[in-house]
């Protein structure tokens, strides 16, 4: 039997995603893709990124190496122009014939462009290739103002690219709201607000007249409601239109609006021709997204094997970042199906201040979720995507889905009540039944499931579901969730620092040759020079301790994205003399530094090359400041208000408290970065109740909090103990940081650790301050210990000529990296972005 | 000479510098001909030295040397100091985007002397 020829026509992201998979089936063909565009297949869904300082290059899905490879023929750059059915070849631009057993349409789609006079304009342009992007790039040098026609998920996708051309930018959308489609009217109007907060003005209900020529600007654009509006360029993004032309001259069938009808194995009218993707019109309807058109390439290449599949449409709730907001919809968002005749529930929560918006749709009898709307906070999204799909029962009170979790009404979801046929991973369609079975067949870990099933290797997305999904599994089979640190160390951190601890282990090699294998790994060796650290707080770049350290730690300072670093001298409870913040502007005026104020009350100095580090060090030494370790997973600072010295409603002198803790702790190394802070009073200007211990004064002493912390979870601190005296407060704190130190995990904060423990914070006023564990004294002994042997890591580094070498860029040349380009932006140096480098190296 | 020393042509552009220069168990980076050669030592290994390329193809910036190096499944690897993947110091594989690969140079220790070649080898 010969090999069967199959040409795809086309290849957008679906064409490539057909191409890919067919490769790699065991049966053999000979499979050749045409593409019209120059270039192999790319991202275009990720498209404005390159605005923001992507490379084109990292768009690319695949190579023409690539496909030669797996032994695909490719062509690019000659568009497919005829299809003789009855001879089964297609015949392109250059006049090349290709013979076909089936053909794949999988043309895509083109931008819409309204028929308004003048919109052929040299500068109206669409916005959906990368040469387009070449286009907006050219056309956005010559002006200052922008306007995108079309307010939807393409559109404001577009608007963001304008944006980061910096220029002036405007949505232009006919309908009345944005994201019509997607959103209802409520959260249309919040997600409108939040654009406008962007300085993105938005023009709603506005039908374009003519496009003329402008007076201040290049163009002007007239509306129907008698307004105009001056503008450089416009990008139309008004909606697409199937490429269906190549398919019509041949006869296929064709949709009244566009678009070629396919059945629900993907083929069209021609029993030998196949089209996917947004080419493709099923049921009427024509799939604008990605994974549909990945299912229908799946279902027609099931076409030519023994099991074939069919597309049954597909669900089109979608959740995305627009403009860095998040916005989520999921089936009916306007809540128009009838359910019996009635109309559907719908449950709202709006806030304004914090600009979020939440909207479910819920069957008449409450039972089924129908649609949800969400602006401003996705974070719901996941459920709510697998009860709608799943057609799951509701909770008793569906609003509580929505409203912000508290312990009382608290709906955590679990993973355990899934049917198996849930999708967990959207973008490789992997169910919840995949994962099981891959569980089933041996993996243990979420990342075997991951390598065995493929889910979460697409957007990374359902990263959570999944582990937690794989966590309960493995939990209901009784399996033991490894808490080993990695695959050098078959313990946790608390195990380890307890071996470590006992046997008295000084060095890394000990520590591996007594309880682990193989050379370690970024993982336990930072951990285990935590804990040598933690123990014997020796100095951290000791020959035998340096290799340890994680990149910051390694060079006493914090490296930015460009490998630069950034370095914060100690400014203990925020405050500072005018003669210190003289030098640090002496110094950062000196070797063009950028300076920025940090949340922590001190001064983060960025942009330090590696080898003028000791330099800059040793002039800040000079003066009299210390390490700050913002490097380290160690006390960062101690926050303070003013206290009663100056302020009229203080009541203790909270700056000499922060003042005392923070050099009291400084440079002590713990599972995780420790933050602190004290309040003056009640007021508590200091935010003490967000720190992993926080002190806030009263009229009798201090009261001590525990276990908060900003940042991605936030949580406030818990009131532990109340109206203290100096010499208690710091004895309690002594026994909480060095309880911490001993029994956390890795990269622990104070806030998970606590809730770990079993007993939480009851058991952990036992423990500090009843003393149950008869613990007391050996903790306060282990921290004066610590205490005891603290010394500023930049001095000690400085004054040792064989640590300076390690701050060499290269051991063989005084050169430095050229790839490190500073541009000046706002009076300061900043990192040049990828196009301002090319610009300033090849100028 | 060791076999290893002759196997390089003579115009090959090379680096060579003092053993007391490499840092054990880490890297050290040097410059040939304006390439950034990223060097880590590993004592206890069998070679000891190795070289790649410096540049970081996914945090994007010249930063390899400051990884730490370690092994995966048997693997001697570096991990990004950025982003943490690890690439394979035998052949520069990246283990986590198998598209992505460093290209290694040949490298050799004799007494106290570390020569860096250009030359790379080819592991495809």
């Amino acid at each position: 039997m010969n090999t069967k020829k199959i040409v795809v026509v086309g290849n957008g992201m679906v064409g490539h995603y057909y191409v890919e998979k067919m490769a790699a089936l065991e049966q053999a063909f000979e499979i050749t893709v045409i593409g019209a565009e120059p270039r192999p297949a790319y991202d275009r869904v990720h498209l404005s990124e390159v605005f923001s300082g992507k490379d084109p290059e990292d768009l690319a899905l695949t190579t023409r190496e690539h496909y030669k490879q797996i032994g695909v023929q490719a062509h690019f750059g000659d568009a497919v122009v005829s299809i003789d059915r009855e001879n089964k070849e297609v015949i392109t631009e250059l006049g090349r014939h290709f013979a076909y057993d089936k053909l794949i349409l999988a043309t895509g789609s083109y931008p819409f462009v309204p028929p308004v006079p003048g919109s052929d304009a040299k500068a109206c342009l669409t916005y959906r290739t990368i040469d387009d992007l070449g286009a907006i790039r050219a056309q956005a040098r010559l002006g200052k103002v922008g306007v995108v026609v079309g307010g939807g998920l393409l559109g404001l996708e577009c608007a963001n690219a304008l944006k980061n051309l910096g220029l002036e930018t405007h949505v232009v959308e006919f309908a009345p709201g944005l994201m019509g489609v997607q959103l209802d009217e409520g959260g249309s109007g919040m997600l409108r607000s939040m654009i406008e907060e962007l300085n993105v003005q938005v023009h709603t209900s506005k039908a374009t007249q003519k496009i003329v020529a402008g007076k201040e600007h290049t163009l002007r654009m007239e509306f129907a409601d008698g307004g105009a509006l001056e503008t450089d360029l416009i990008v139309f993004s008004a909606g697409i239109r199937p490429n269906d032309q190549l398919a019509k001259q041949a006869g296929l069938e064709i949709g009244e609006r566009g678009g070629i009808i396919i059945d629900y194995h993907c083929r069209t009218s021609d029993s030998n021709i196949f089209a996917i993707g947004e080419c493709a019109l099923f049921g009427g309807k024509i799939f604008g997204l990605v994974a549909p058109g990945y299912r229908m390439a799946d279902a027609a290449l099931s076409q030519l094997s023994d099991s074939p599949q069919s597309f049954q449409g597909a669900d089109m709730s979608t959740k995305l970042k627009l403009l860095g907001i998040d916005v989520g919809s999921i089936g009916d968002s306007h809540g128009k199906t009838l359910v019996d005749d009635k109309v559907p529930a719908s449950f709202l929560y709006s806030n304004d201040r914090e600009r979020v918006y939440k909207k479910i749709v819920v069957s008449p009898d409450g039972k089924k979720l129908l649609g949800a709307v969400l602006v401003g906070d996705c974070s719901d999204y996941d459920n709510l995507l697998q009860l709608y799909l799943n057609d799951m029962d509701l909770p008793e009170n569906p609003e509580h889905i929505i409203l912000p979790a508290d312990d009382a009404n608290s709906t955590a979801f679990s993973a355990m009540q899934l049917p198996s046929t849930a999708t967990i991973c959207s973008c490789l369609n992997v169910t919840k039944g995949d994962i099981v079975a891959a569980i089933d067949a041996g993996c243990t870990t979420v990342a075997e499931v991951k390598s065995s099933t493929k889910a979460s290797t697409g957007c990374g997305g359902c990263a959570a579901l999944l582990k937690s999904t794989v966590d309960t599994e493995l939990a209901a089979r009784g399996v033991e969730i490894n808490n080993h640190l990695c695959e050098h160390f078959a313990y946790s951190r608390q195990d380890l620092f307890h071996m470590i601890k006992v046997g008295r282990l000084e060095h890394f090699d000990e520590v591996l040759n007594k309880h682990g294998s193989g050379l370690g790994c970024e993982v336990c060796k930072p951990t285990v020079g935590s804990i040598l650290a933690s123990l014997w707080n020796d100095y951290i770049l000791k020959p035998q301790h340096l290799p340890l350290q994680d990149t910051n730690d390694n060079f006493l300072a914090n490296m930015q994205k460009d490998g630069t670093y950034s370095i914060v001298p100690r400014i203990p409870g925020g405050e500072i003399s005018a003669d210190k913040l003289i030098v640090i502007g002496e110094v950062a005026k000196k070797y063009s530094l950028y300076t920025k104020i940090t949340g922590g009350q001190r001064i983060d100095l960025f942009g330090a090359r590696v080898n003028q580090l000791p330099e800059i060090w040793s002039e800040l030494v000079e003066a009299g400041f210390e390490t700050g370790h913002a490097y380290g997973k160690a006390l960062r600072t101690v926050k303070s208000c003013v206290g009663n010295s100056w302020c009229r409603y203080g009541v203790q002198d909270s700056v000499s408290m922060a003042i005392y803790i923070e050099n009291r702790y400084k440079g002590i190394r713990s599972p995780h970065k420790i933050k602190s802070a004290v309040s003056g009073c009640t007021r508590e200007c200091a935010e003490a109740q967000s720190k992993d211990f926080g002190v806030i004064a009263t009229e009798n002493g201090w009261n001590l909090y525990v276990c908060g912390n900003g940042g991605m979870k936030p949580r406030h601190a818990d009131l532990f103990a109340t109206d203290l005296d100096d010499a208690t407060l710091i004895k309690y704190i002594d026994r909480f940081l060095m309880f911490y130190i001993r029994t956390a995990d890795r990269l622990q904060r104070t806030s998970v650790w606590m809730n770990n423990l079993e007993g939480g914070l009851d058991y952990l006023r036992e423990v500090v301050i009843d003393d149950k564990l008869g613990l007391a004294e050996e903790l306060e002994a282990q921290m004066a210990l610590l205490l005891d042997k603290y010394q500023c890591e930049w001095k000690t580094t400085i004054e040792d000529p064989e640590r300076l070498k390690r701050f060499r860029q290269f051991v063989n040349s005084d050169k430095d990296d050229s790839h490190i380009v500073f541009v000046q932006e706002r009076d300061q140096p900043r990192p040049a972005k990828e196009q301002e480098r090319d610009a300033l190296t090849t100028a | 000479m060791t076999n290893a020393a002759l196997s390089h042509s003579p115009f090959d552009p090379i680096a060579i510098f003092d053993r007391s220069d490499l840092q054990e168990n880490a890297g050290v980076c040097v410059l040939i001909n304006d390439v950034q050669v990223a060097v880590f030592y590993l004592p206890k290994e069998s070679p000891s030295i190795f070289a790649l390329h410096n540049w970081d193809p996914l945090g994007k910036a010249n930063v390899l040397y400051r990884g730490i190096v370690g092994d995966l499944n048997g693997e001697r690897v570096v991990a990004s100091p950025l982003y943490k993947q690890h690439f394979s110091l035998d052949t520069g594989r990246c283990l986590e985007e198998e598209s992505v690969c460093v290209p290694v140079y040949e490298a050799f220790i004799e007494g106290e002397t570390v020569t860096i070649t250009l030359q790379s080898r080819c592991h495809k």
